[in-house]
């Protein structure tokens, strides 16, 4: 109405009869001949439907969007997983065609290594293997992870004995340890003797457990812990055969059995059928095996229906703890991701691929069971996986034991072992200490160490001098024990300040005097060992180790002059050190702040200082005041340029005087202890290089015709300085 | 403070971002061994350059700014001698988009041309901003990842 124009717009009412419509008014007004405003024409149309229609089309544009945006989506999942699935498949094949050639280089590098070798040669040779022997076990691991995610992965079924087992990792484990750790294990005595699993694969997951508690903890100790468990929340499978009802505990007695049967002999009779008998039999059984009567050896309370029993299963916690330096709480969640580690600088600092945990849980939960873990900070870390076994209850274990290395532990073994339930592995002692056996035992073990290795010497080095026992397979088992004797045999041989040093130990008559040698040696060793393992912490400190423990042999004078390189960048400083004293003193004379700041910074890498000055008349006054070897003269610069400083400077050169300078504006230098003392002989010619920015009134005739004598191109660079150093400071 | 961020991803952005930079041509070569020059000693001097550039920069460009919108008479001198400037610091420090815009720049006040030196200053300006919108995400990410514990690779 103010404006005088018309106007249309939708207004919407609500109606009582007809609920709320929207009609389209049209106003325009009318003017009188004059041009005054007389009145309105208004006009209304019933739009209600449209705008019905109107809403309706926009939303169902919307829901279009929508779907097509989901397909979009959809479409680029899929394309994404066939991607994903393809490359793992490439990256599985491609893993076993290197595999074949790699073992190849390993098993001649293994081969040459019984053969006569120099000293140098084997040190190479060493490394060669070691690092062979890391890209093997790194491969292995790519082909383990893929297997298991791709479903190809078989779970083997064998009988063993847990406390075998956590024994032996632990053994392994404690005989290539290079720190101050104890470690220890402990086996409930509810838990069978014989369990049915993979074997194969459990060793890995304990193996990867401990060897991640070992790396990370530097002091205090690593151990194992197994016990039995009531079925876990997360086992409720119909198929599974665990234990009836969450109510076994271990410790309970056998007042419920009644109940237990009921309830276990019809979910059982829903699975097996079976008779009604045979059911209380089982059960019996059944329950006593969780509630964990301890099965003593060789014979159990059987009947006749035993034989036809089937398998019962009960779920065994490990529990692998240490008191190392523990994961930070935000690191908890992406710990089992591939290739993750806590941090970079952990990854720089401990080394290792990132896959080991990732394959750990991956084992576990293919296996039925959980993988978790719980840590503090500086405290330490216990990693617990849960899983079921089955165990038969027939009780024939000689024949099947599935545990390669039972004949090396077997020489006089005696049930003991068997039920041996807590073992514990001090530092400073290779062999092994247990609890429930003689300390005989252990000397026989040690000899049985030396003389197994003796037949692999040749000279007296060792050749695989260490190994670490990450995730490894069956068949490296047997190398790490045989890595431990000779790690033994090599921390034997290194020399004490008060001890002879011989070449060819005695191995015969050993015993008990290798015995004191070897905790004395491997104390120094280890003290050695475990200071450079901290000082030096880089993913090449394996290296380092090697070279550190093959120079330990030498002599005592040796092994001082053989300095690590750690004390490489103590050198190197000292050496600039020492030259600071014959350093030639530069002078830069330029005004741009950012020119010099860049300059001196690539200086300072070339090992230089300088003096720096922002413009020609400072320049000359720096020169009057001190002597230079060598001046870097920007060509444009406020107050006097770089063309005319050059030109003062070499009058002064030329004529012994200021007087140029003078007539220039500046002052001469005042005749006191400061200045140059003009003497007899005419002053040295100082080496001036102009740094032009090649316009043209910076041309290189002109530079030189001032009395310069090179010139550098700006922006100037570290190349183009270097090169001028060393033209002029050879 | 992870955040789902994981460090693998911040450190390969913080490669790639360098990368990207010289691959789109806003630094070059001479930037990369300013970078070179960071160690234990001077963790930080990327950044301490780029900062004083930063400052050094605005400020010319402000000069210049004033001195063209001068209207009783531009003086050309005045912004020739910026313009020198600006293109030596930016020369030094690697920014050769910068450096690039000073020289078109220069033969504009060569010739005395308001109009033409207005639109180089513009376009000065524009990679200017281009530059520093570019560092300064690289130093923030440099910070995040030392925050979150990690360090930053050096340029060998």
């Amino acid at each position: 109405m103010d404006k005088g124009l018309p106007a249309k717009r939708e207004i919407t009412f609500e109606t009582e009869l007809f609920g709320s419509k929207t009609f389209l008014i049209y106003v325009e007004p009318v003017f009188s001949k004059a041009g005054e405003t007389i009145g309105i024409n208004y006009m209304g149309i019933d739009i209600t439907d449209q705008v019905r229609k109107r809403e309706r089309m926009i939303k169902i544009r919307e829901e279009i969007a929508v779907q097509k945006a989901k397909e979009t989506e959809l479409n680029r999942t899929i394309h994404i997983t066939e991607e994903t699935m393809r490359a793992k498949q490439m990256l599985a094949t491609m893993s076993h065609e290197i595999r074949s050639p790699l073992s190849g280089v390993v098993s001649m590098a293994e081969i040459l290594a019984t053969t006569k070798l120099d000293r140098e040669q084997r040190q190479l040779l060493d490394v060669m293997i070691s690092s062979g022997d890391l890209v093997l076990q790194l491969i292995n691991d790519i082909l383990d992870l893929s297997k298991v995610e791709s479903g190809v992965m078989k779970l083997e079924a064998t009988k063993f004995r847990p406390r075998e087992v956590v024994k032996h990792v632990l053994q392994t484990a404690a005989a290539s340890l290079r720190k101050i750790l104890t470690l220890e294990g402990n086996v409930a005595d509810d838990v069978p003797i014989e369990v049915i699993g993979d074997v194969l694969r459990i060793r890995q997951i304990l193996t990867n457990l401990i060897s991640n508690a070992i790396k990370f903890t530097h002091e205090g100790k690593v151990g194992v812990k197994l016990y039995v468990v009531p079925e876990p929340p997360f086992a409720k499978e119909g198929s599974q055969n665990g234990s009836a009802g969450s109510t076994a505990n271990q410790s309970t007695t056998n007042v419920p059995k009644e109940e237990t049967c009921t309830s276990t002999s019809q979910t059982s009779s829903d699975q097996r059928g079976f008779h009604g008998k045979k059911h209380e039999g089982s059960c019996q059984d059944r329950s006593q095996n969780e509630r964990g009567t301890p099965v003593t050896n060789g014979t159990i309370d059987v009947t006749e229906e035993q034989a036809e029993l089937p398998e019962t299963t009960v779920w065994i916690r490990c529990d692998v703890y240490d008191t190392g330096i523990g994961i930070p709480e935000n690191a908890l969640p992406t710990l089992f991701k591939k290739y993750m580690q806590v941090s970079a600088d952990h990854a720089r600092k401990y080394g290792g691929t990132g896959l080991g945990l990732a394959i750990c849980k991956q084992l576990v939960e293919l296996m039925g069971g959980r993988l978790t873990v719980s840590s503090q900070v500086h405290c330490g870390s216990t990693f617990t996986f849960i899983l079921p076994y089955k165990v038969s209850l027939s009780c024939d274990h000689s024949d099947d034991v599935d545990d390669d290395l039972s004949d090396m532990d077997d020489h006089g073994a005696t049930d003991d072992d068997a039920t041996a339930g807590f073992f514990q592995f001090q530092p400073r002692t290779l062999g092994s200490l247990f609890s429930s056996n003689g300390s005989s035992r252990t000397q026989n073990l040690l000899a049985h160490n030396i003389g197994y290795v003796n037949s692999h010497k040749i000279n007296g080095f060792s050749e695989n001098c260490y190994s670490f026992p990450t995730s490894n397979g069956q068949t490296k088992e047997m190398d790490l024990f045989e890595d431990a004797c000779s790690v033994a045999e090599a921390l034997e041989i290194s020399p004490e300040p008060e001890s002879s040093f011989s070449h060819s130990p005695d191995h015969d008559n050993e015993s008990a005097i290798c015995r004191d040698e070897h905790h004395h040696n491997v104390v120094n060793a280890e003290n050695k060992v475990s200071t450079r393992d901290v000082s030096s912490c880089s993913e090449t400190s394996r290296e380092v180790d090697v070279k550190e423990k093959i120079t330990e042999p030498q002599l005592p004078a040796e092994r001082q002059g053989r300095s690590d390189s750690g004390f490489q960048s103590t050198l190197n400083s000292s050496r600039e050190a020492s030259n600071s004293i014959s350093k030639p003193k530069i002078l830069l004379v330029e005004d741009n702040k950012i020119n010099v700041m860049v300059t001196r910074s690539m200086m300072k890498q070339l090992g230089h200082t300088i003096d720096v000055v922002s413009n020609g008349v400072e320049a000359v006054r720096a020169i009057q005041y001190h002597s230079y070897d060598l001046v870097l003269m920007d060509v444009c610069m406020p107050v006097m340029d770089g063309l005319q400083t050059t030109r003062l400077i070499r009058s002064f050169e030329e004529t012994g005087n200021w007087d140029e300078a003078a007539k220039a504006g500046i002052e001469k230098p005042s005749p006191s202890s400061d200045s140059l003392q003009p003497d007899c002989t005419p002053p040295k010619r100082i080496p001036i290089i102009a740094m032009t920015a090649n316009a043209l009134s910076e041309s290189a005739d002109e530079c030189s015709a001032n009395g310069m004598d090179s010139f550098i191109s700006k922006p100037v660079t570290f190349q183009k300085l270097k090169e001028c150093l060393e033209q002029y400071f050879p | 403070m992870w955040h789902g961020i994981d460090m693998y991803s911040l450190v390969y952005s913080f490669g790639f971002v360098p990368c990207a930079c010289e691959h789109q041509g806003i630094v070059d070569d001479q930037f990369t061994q300013l970078r070179k020059l960071e160690d234990e000693n001077s963790p930080h001097f990327v950044m301490e350059v780029a900062s004083l550039f930063f400052e050094d920069c605005e400020k010319l460009i402000n000069n210049m700014a004033i001195a063209l919108e001068q209207k009783q008479g531009v003086d050309f001198k005045q912004i020739d001698e910026c313009i020198h400037q600006l293109k030596g610091s930016s020369s030094s420090i690697g920014a050769m988009r910068v450096k690039n815009a000073c020289i078109a720049f220069r033969s504009f006040s060569d010739g005395q041309n308001r109009e033409g030196c207005l639109r180089c200053l513009q376009q000065l300006s524009h990679e200017y901003s281009l530059l520093k919108n570019k560092l300064q995400t690289l130093f923030r990410l440099e910070k995040e990842i030392v925050a979150a514990g990690g360090s930053i690779p050096r340029v060998h």
